[in-house]
């Protein structure tokens, strides 16, 4: 289990960088955390352009760009156009195209587990971040259970760095924080219990949770703590 | 049976997906009274449905449609935020973690079977996917439906009176209410967690995956 205080340091790093040298940095010091194989961030455009940065061998993403596999990568076929994350088990890799893609990316120091969360952007933006690991089936789903929301999180926070660097970006969520989630992160800041702040703003603790939920993500945090610390350091909230 | 379909792969389910869209033209238009837009073919669409959303539905025995609802995740665009804002807390609630869950639709003579047996695949979803909240709209009549389930939503904001009332509500499942209501469903958690399986690939991979 990576420690709270760590990835959140990481998180900061990536929110702070702005060459894609400092997000590939973010991704290796990422997976070091997680302790496993790799960790990858994969952009495609709607022109079919690809950008990513990651920690699988430089070998194998240029076999992978060479042989043209993100038109056989059950990985990408089994995610565009979703919203689900993805274990690998449930891809379909029977095609023979797919059985040599595996067959090439386990001979190039890919591991036989992953975790795939594909991501909408706006305008059409599609990119999938991976865990990817080599162990047993029971010991990646316990990996998967353990991680699998930060995982999610974490590859929306990568994708939500990546749109910074599109040169005509728009239609992009706000991030600010809404008058309720204001409110919540103010009296948590303040030292009140979940029952305390719930009870204070008349609303029950399932919609407090809520609010939390959307104020961590809009914060980039990994955990409360930290949301309501950064909305503090970022002059959002005033106690 | 329970389907989950994303909406570019409704034309293998020809059948089904025109039912689904008329029985939301019976309940949203006809019963209901909204002014949904409604096409020459008597189905009802809306702007969601043009962005690739998660479907949720319930087959009849004979391929028509039983019920269903709508998934979309709150990083994108989603009705409650682009409609509802004003019930929401003021602003978006945004998170990959919270998927919106609209046009909740039981055809004609289902009954709360149908809905508990919906209610069941939201629990799969939350399992299954990583989800810890769905952020819903419905009406008045599906507030009561909920209730006789046992699955009430905890509403954030409602407006409108009588029919026209609408209302913004969360959803979480304990795994506990999940076991209630797959017993009010009448289907065990090992038939829900097949058909879930069914539509999202079972757990597995070649030979050379597992020896490496």
């Amino acid at each position: 289990m990576p420690a709270a205080v760590d990835l959140d340091r990481i998180l900061e790093d990536l929110d702070a960088t702005d060459t894609l040298e400092g997000i590939q940095a973010v991704i290796v010091s990422m997976r070091d955390l997680f302790g496993i194989d790799h960790m990858v961030y994969h952009w495609v455009d709607s022109a079919g352009e690809q950008y990513g940065c990651g920690t699988y061998s430089d070998e194998w993403r240029d076999h992978y760009i060479a042989q043209n596999y993100i038109r056989a990568d059950p990985v990408i076929i089994g995610c565009f156009q979703r919203f689900h994350p993805v274990d690998w088990k449930r891809l379909d890799w029977s095609g023979k195209l797919a059985r040599q893609f595996l067959a090439d990316a386990l001979a190039s120091g890919v591991g036989n587990q992953g975790y795939s969360i594909p991501i909408r952007g706006p305008n059409g933006q599609f990119a999938l971040f991976t865990a990817n690991h080599t162990c047993d089936d029971a010991a990646w789903a316990d990996f998967i259970d353990s991680h699998s929301r930060d995982l999610i999180l974490i590859a929306h926070y990568f994708n939500r760095k990546a749109l910074e660097f599109e040169p005509e970006r728009k239609g992009e969520q706000s991030r600010a924080l809404s008058p309720r989630e204001v409110d919540a992160m103010t009296l948590l800041a303040m030292g009140y219990s979940r029952a305390q702040v719930a009870d204070t703003l008349a609303i029950s603790e399932h919609t407090l949770r809520v609010y939390i939920e959307s104020a961590r993500f809009k914060l980039g945090a990994q955990n409360t703590t930290h949301a309501v610390a950064r909305a503090l350091s970022r002059g959002l909230i005033v106690v | 049976m329970l389907r989950y379909i994303y909406s570019d792969t409704l034309y293998l389910y020809p059948k089904l997906a025109a039912s689904m869209f008329r029985d939301r033209a019976d309940q949203f238009r006809e019963r209901l009274g909204w002014e949904v837009s409604v096409d020459d073919k008597g189905e009802e669409r809306d702007q969601y449905d043009a962005l690739n959303p998660l479907y949720v539905i319930w087959e009849n025995a004979d391929g028509s449609h039983g019920g269903s609802m709508r998934f979309l995740p709150t990083t994108g665009r989603v009705m409650v935020n682009e409609i509802f804002g004003h019930l929401t807390g003021g602003g978006p609630i945004t998170s990959p973690l919270i998927w919106e869950c609209t046009r909740f639709c039981l055809s004609r003579g289902a009954g709360s079977k149908v809905a508990a047996a919906l209610m069941l695949a939201g629990g799969e979803i939350m399992t299954g996917f990583g989800i810890r909240h769905f952020v819903g709209v419905f009406d008045a009549r599906m507030q009561r439906i909920y209730r006789v389930i046992g699955s009430s939503p905890d509403l954030l904001g409602t407006e409108g009176t009588g029919r026209d009332r609408i209302s913004v509500g969360l959803w979480e499942f304990t795994e506990e209410a999940k076991r209630k209501i797959g017993l009010r469903a009448g289907i065990s958690p090992q038939l829900s967690r097949l058909w879930f399986d069914r539509a999202f690939g079972g757990a597995h991979m070649p030979e050379v995956a597992m020896s490496a």
